[in-house]
């Protein structure tokens, strides 16, 4: 191939001119192609849950921390982990937790004080807070887990891959990680008279689990099995209608949220 | 040739050993499996009919039940509207067990028969069985 000096000064001028303009040239060529690859790619957008502002649903939990005592506490636990099959480990390294307990200086370490005789050393039930903004979910490589339009934060276990990124993500540490099978274990506690409920799976092993403000109830028209258990401590309810039970409640109670200054705007409310 | 001798006495040694496997089971192919749909619920059906037709079930069970799947979890709709226009309830264990009540002689018959190993049953159970 030969080129005389004048086309090599001009197909050099042409590409400095592409490199240097970048979008712009692309722009003037071929307008519209670039802005349509960049919004194609887009998952970003569902991600920060900015998809269903304008959705009629977005589900909440209230606790009153008040109404909690460890006898309640027990039937919640006892019954969240019997709905869906989570293996009692006993031990803190292989433990599966949906719903837990820990003292107010953990659950709220930036608001703790030492002076504060109310609230230190009480009970307080944990969860998943189904965030507005799930950092979780930003952080998920194969978008196993996800946030629905109820703002529901759910997890796909035919998706997760195990990689873990989400519990690295959580601030609130809901989410448990299956190192073992948890069948093996589930069989043994069946051995020794548990009952398990033979309408929702089990995990396999390898997959992040937490919980998922029962789901599986609320597509039957219940309520979740906490709420159900303990209709005095626990409130369920739509955050986005103004008259519903949840948000009467929250204009009469003060409420605390965990840690909001990272932004993640929780959907679980402590009543005190 | 040089050592014709060892060369078709190891040629022959070969063919044996590599025709051995086909020969001992020749005209001993596995019979096909025919899955059971003897079943209580399936009995006191008054037509024996799945959600769809039976062909369909047949060859296309795989990519419905990713489907069912997809919609299910990924959409939260629970609801599936058949070719009749009759509503089911999408579940697994909760909709198809629940006349499919024997996975053992259902499910896992054909699954063994093609080899393969669905990952359904890695969290999914027969409700209907003892072991999980």
């Amino acid at each position: 191939m030969s080129m005389d000096r004048r086309k090599f000064l001009k197909a050099a001028g042409l590409t400095t001119l592409v490199g240097l303009g970048g979008k712009g040239v692309f722009e003037l060529l071929r307008p519209g192609t670039v802005e349509a690859e960049m919004n194609h790619e887009g998952h970003g957008k569902e991600a920060h849950g900015e998809k269903d502002a304008g959705s009629k649903i977005r589900w909440a939990m209230l606790i009153d921390v008040m109404a909690l005592n460890k006898e309640k506490i027990e039937k919640i636990v006892h019954t969240c982990h019997h709905i869906h099959n989570v293996p009692n480990w006993g031990d803190p390294k292989n433990e599966i937790k949906w719903i837990w307990e820990d003292e107010y200086e953990h659950v709220f370490p930036d608001s703790y004080n030492e002076y504060n005789d109310i609230l230190n050393g009480m009970p307080f039930l944990l969860m998943c807070n189904h965030c507005d903004n799930p950092p979780c979910v930003r952080v998920c490589p194969v978008q196993a887990t996800f946030r629905r339009p109820d703002g529901i934060v759910a997890q796909d276990y035919h998706r997760c891959i195990g990689c873990r990124f989400c519990m690295a993500a959580c601030p609130y540490g809901s989410r448990s990680f299956n190192w073992l099978d948890p069948r093996v274990h589930l069989e043994q506690e069946i051995a020794q008279g548990r009952k398990l409920n033979k309408r929702f799976p089990t995990r396999m092993r390898g997959v992040v689990e937490k919980c998922n403000f029962c789901v599986e109830r609320l597509a039957e028209g219940k309520q979740p099995g906490c709420v159900e258990v303990a209709p005095d401590v626990m409130f369920f309810g739509n955050l986005a209608d103004p008259n519903s039970n949840v948000r009467k409640i929250l204009k009469e109670r003060i409420s605390l949220r965990r840690k909001l200054e990272l932004g993640t705007k929780p959907s679980v409310f402590y009543l005190i | 040739m040089y050592d014709a001798g060892k060369v078709v006495i190891g040629l022959a040694i070969f063919a044996c050993i590599f025709l051995f496997p086909f020969l001992y089971n020749h005209g001993s192919a596995a019979p096909q499996p025919k899955p059971s749909l003897d079943t209580p619920a399936i009995k006191a059906l008054p037509q024996k009919k799945c959600v769809e037709d039976t062909k369909f079930m047949i060859t296309t069970h795989m990519q419905f039940l990713n489907d069912w799947r997809d919609q299910a979890l990924r959409d939260g709709n629970r609801w599936y509207v058949n070719k009749e226009g009759k509503k089911v309830w999408i579940s697994l264990q909760n909709t198809c067990l629940k006349c499919h009540s024997n996975k053992k002689e259902f499910c896992d018959k054909c699954h063994n028969y093609a080899g393969v190993d669905p990952y359904c049953w890695d969290c999914h159970y027969d409700p209907n069985g003892s072991k999980l």
